[in-house]
C-alpha cells in the first residue's frame, strides 16, 4: 500500500463523494441516487417550484408509491382515502412536471421503495444512497452509504444531487459464528438492538461484519441493515462480495458487461483496510443467539422466544420503572408471563425489513400443511410486485393461503398504520416490521417483533412460539 | 425559514426517554401535502382519548402549557422515522426549543432546518429544567441562541453547544439550498470526474 491510513468501507465511500470541504469540517456530499416516495416529498417539489428551481438530476432520482396504498384488489379501482388519494396525485403529477422516473402502482415493478431499489438493480455498492425515509439504512447491505433524510434535505438533494453533511464515525458489529437452526437475519438485528440500545448507534455509521454476516444471502443482509436506525445509527453496511456481485448481475437495471466488470473491480477496493480505527465495537457470537421476539414499545425491548415478560420493579431506577410499567400497560403484560403464552389476534408478514422472496419462502416453509389457528387473522405482503410474481411462479401463494393466509398485493401495509391496514386498539400483532413504537400499527395496537418463520409459527399456534418447535411438514 | 435568536416562553415538561416520531405525529396525519396544520395532531395518541376528546392527564392539554414554546425531555427525543412532519408539528403547536439529553440524528438535522431548536444537555441538568418547567406560567425560561445560554428562572445561567454553521443558518433564517447553490461549479466539477473514473453511474 501506498503508506495511506487505512480506512473503513464508510471512509472509502464518504471520502469518494465529497465534492468540497467547508471551512468548519461540513462536507457537500454527493448523492449518486435518490429514492422518492408519496409521504416525504409533495412539500419539497413545492419548495423547488415556489424557489423555480429544477431536479438536477432527475435520471439519479426514482419515485414509487408505496405508504398510502391498499393492498387488497381496492387499489385497482382507486384510492378511497381522499387524502391519501390527493397525496398519491401529487406525487403523480410532479413526477410528470419534475421528469423524474417513475414506477406507477400498476406497474409490476412497484414495491416498498426498499425493495425495489436493490431489486432492479439501482442500488448499487459504492453509491450514496438516500431517500425521506429512515429505512433507507436497506440499501447499505448493497455495500453502499445509504440513510435516510428529512423534507427539506429531500428538496436539497432535488435541487443540487448533494447535502451538507458531518462525517459520521465508525462502528463495527461482529457478528462471529454460525446461526443455530431456526434462527436468521432478524433474529441476528434484534439481538444487536437488544445489546446496543436504541440509541447505541447514534451518530454512528454501523459496519456488520463477521462470518454470521458474510453468510447471509442479500435479503437477510437487507433485513439487518434495515433496522440499523432501530439502533440509532445514521446507517448500516455490509461490504460488497461475491454474493453481492452474484445479486447485481442479474438485476435488470444494473450495468451489464464490461461496464459490470469495470464496476467489479472498483467494488473489490471497498472493503475495510486491515486496521482501520473503529470508534466503537460491538462483538455477538452467533451460536448464542435464539430466536427473539420483543415485548415492549422499543425494538430494544427483545428477549428470546423462551423468556419471560421482565418486572419493572427490578429495573435500576424509578423513572426506568415508571416507564417500563407503562409499556406492560399499554401492551397489557403482567411480570413473569411466558412470552410463549401471549395469544395474538393479528400475524403480519411484510415490510421493508421482511417482504423478499426470501422472508416469503421461510414463512410458507412454516405454514406448509399447516393451518392458521381459529381467530387469527394472518396477511403476507409481499414487498413488490416482482417478489408477488415470484413467490406465485414457486406456488407459496398456494401454501399460504391454503393454510389461511392472506395474500396480498405489495405495499408497506400493516407497518406503519397509514393505510387500510391497521390494527384495531388492543389487538396483539406478531410481525416482521421494524418497529414496536405505541400506536405505530394502529392507535392502542400491540405490536411483537420477529422473523418470518416465527411470524408463521404465531400464526399456526394461536400465540407467539418458538419455530423451533416446528419441523418442516409435507402438504397435505 | 424563521430565524431563531432568543426565546423566552413556557416549558412543558415531557419526562420520557425514546420520545419517539410515532408518538411526536402518528403516520396516519402524515398525508398532508403541506407543511402546516400538523399541530393539531401533535402527540395525538397522548392528547385525545379514542372518542377524540381532549386527555386532561397530558401535559399540554394543561394551562398553561397549552400556550408551550419550550418542551424539556429525556434521551434519544425523536427516535424513529425520517419524517420532518415532527418538527412541522411541533412547530405549528407553536414549540420552536427542545431541550433534552440526546436527539436521534434525523430529528436533530430535520430541526434545524426547520427553526426548531434542539439543544443538548447533561441529564441532571434536564431533570432541573423539568422541575423548572412543572411550575408553570411562574417560570418561564430563556433560550438565548445568540450567547449559546439557557435562563433558569432563578437567573441560573446554563451554557449550550451549537454546531457553528447551524448556528449561522438559523440565527439568520438561511435556507441552505441557496448556500449549497453557490458551489455548482464544484458539483459539475465533481460529475464531470465521476463520469470519467465510474461510467456505469453516468445514465443514472
Amino acid at each position: 500500500m501506498s503508506g495511506q491510513k487505512p480506512r473503513t468501507l464508510f471512509d472509502k465511500i464518504w471520502d469518494a463523494h465529497v465534492v468540497e470541504t467547508l471551512p468548519d469540517g461540513t462536507a457537500l456530499l454527493y448523492i449518486d441516487l435518490h429514492l422518492t416516495h408519496e409521504v416525504t416529498t409533495p412539500q419539497a417539489f413545492d419548495g423547488l417550484r415556489q424557489a423555480g428551481r429544477k431536479v438536477r438530476r432527475p435520471e439519479a432520482t426514482l419515485a414509487v408509491i408505496d405508504h398510502n396504498i391498499a393492498t387488497d384488489a381496492s387499489r385497482y379501482t382507486g384510492i378511497e382515502d381522499p387524502e391519501s388519494r390527493v397525496q398519491v396525485e401529487t406525487l403523480e403529477r410532479n413526477v410528470q412536471e419534475f421528469g423524474v422516473p417513475f414506477i406507477p402502482l400498476l406497474d409490476q415493478r412497484q414495491g416498498i421503495v426498499h425493495v425495489i431499489g436493490p431489486e432492479l438493480g439501482r442500488s448499487l455498492p459504492g453509491m450514496t444512497i438516500v431517500c425521506g425515509d429512515s429505512h433507507t439504512s436497506t440499501h447499505g447491505a448493497m455495500g453502499a452509504l445509504a440513510f435516510g433524510i428529512g423534507t427539506s434535505e429531500v428538496e436539497h438533494v432535488l435541487a443540487t444531487q448533494t447535502l451538507l453533511q458531518k462525517p459520521a464515525r465508525n462502528m463495527q458489529v461482529l457478528v462471529e459464528g454460525n446461526l443455530a437452526l431456526g434462527c436468521t437475519a432478524k433474529d441476528i438485528v434484534l439481538a444487536i438492538i437488544g445489546k446496543i440500545g436504541t440509541a447505541g448507534g447514534t451518530g454512528h455509521v454501523i459496519e456488520f461484519a463477521g462470518d454470521a454476516i458474510r453468510a447471509l444471502d442479500m435479503a437477510g443482509r437487507m433485513t439487518v441493515c434495515n433496522m440499523s436506525i432501530e439502533g440509532g445509527a445514521r446507517a448500516g453496511m455490509v461490504a460488497p462480495d461475491q454474493t453481492t456481485y452474484d445479486y447485481v448481475r442479474t438485476r435488470p437495471m444494473a450495468p451489464k458487461g464490461e461496464a459490470l466488470e469495470r464496476a467489479i473491480e472498483y467494488w473489490k477496493t471497498l472493503p475495510t483496510d486491515a486496521g482501520a480505527h473503529f470508534d466503537k465495537v460491538v462483538k455477538l457470537a452467533a451460536h448464542e443467539i435464539a430466536p427473539q421476539v420483543t415485548w415492549g414499545t422499543s425494538p430494544e425491548d427483545v428477549l428470546p422466544i423462551t423468556g419471560i415478560v421482565p418486572n419493572p420493579e427490578e429495573a435500576a431506577d424509578e423513572a426506568r420503572r415508571e416507564q417500563m410499567r407503562r409499556k406492560m400497560q399499554y401492551m397489557g403484560l403482567q411480570p413473569g408471563q411466558r412470552l410463549q403464552d401471549l395469544k395474538v389476534d393479528v400475524v403480519f408478514v411484510g415490510s421493508c425489513t421482511n417482504s423478499r422472496i426470501e422472508d416469503i419462502r421461510a414463512a410458507a416453509a412454516v405454514a406448509r400443511g399447516r393451518k392458521v389457528a381459529e381467530g387469527v387473522r394472518a396477511m403476507v405482503v409481499p414487498g413488490s410486485g416482482l417478489v408477488k410474481a415470484q413467490a406465485e411462479e414457486e406456488g407459496l401463494d398456494r401454501i399460504l393461503q391454503e393454510a389461511g393466509f392472506e395474500w396480498r398485493e405489495a405495499g408497506c401495509s400493516m407497518c406503519l398504520g397509514m393505510n387500510p391496514d391497521k390494527l384495531t386498539p388492543g389487538q396483539r400483532c406478531a410481525s416482521t416490521s421494524n418497529r414496536n413504537f405505541e400506536g405505530r400499527q394502529g392507535p392502542g395496537g400491540r405490536t411483537h417483533l420477529l422473523s418470518p418463520a416465527m411470524a408463521a409459527a404465531a400464526a399456526i399456534a394461536g400465540h407467539l412460539a418458538d419455530v423451533r418447535d416446528f419441523q418442516p411438514q409435507q402438504a397435505q | 425559514m424563521q430565524a431563531f435568536t432568543k426565546l423566552t416562553g413556557i416549558a412543558a415538561p415531557l419526562p420520557k426517554a425514546n420520545v419517539d416520531t410515532d408518538q411526536i405525529i402518528p403516520a396516519r396525519f402524515l398525508k398532508s401535502i403541506s407543511r402546516t396544520g400538523f399541530g393539531k395532531n401533535l402527540f395525538a395518541n397522548f392528547r385525545y382519548r379514542e372518542d377524540g376528546s381532549e386527555n386532561p392527564d397530558f401535559v399540554l392539554n394543561q394551562e398553561p402549557y397549552r400556550k408551550a414554546e419550550i418542551l424539556i425531555a429525556f434521551e434519544n427525543f425523536g427516535c424513529g422515522s425520517s419524517r420532518e412532519h415532527a418538527p412541522w408539528a411541533l412547530l405549528d403547536f407553536g414549540i420552536r426549543c427542545v431541550i433534552a439529553p440526546d436527539f436521534a440524528d434525523i430529528f436533530h438535522n430535520n430541526s434545524f432546518k426547520n427553526g426548531v431548536l434542539p439543544v443538548r444537555l447533561p441529564r441532571e441538568v434536564c431533570e432541573q429544567l423539568m422541575e423548572d418547567a412543572r411550575m408553570g406560567g411562574n417560570a418561564r425560561l430563556t433560550v438565548d441562541l445568540e450567547r449559546e445560554v439557557v435562563v433558569r428562572p432563578n437567573g441560573e445561567e446554563i451554557p449550550f453547544k451549537i454546531d457553528p454553521l447551524r448556528r449561522h443558518l438559523l440565527l439568520n433564517g438561511l435556507d441552505d439550498i441557496g448556500q449549497t447553490l453557490q458551489h455548482a461549479s464544484a458539483i459539475d466539477a465533481y460529475e464531470a470526474k465521476r463520469k470519467a473514473s465510474q461510467p456505469w453511474l453516468a445514465g443514472g
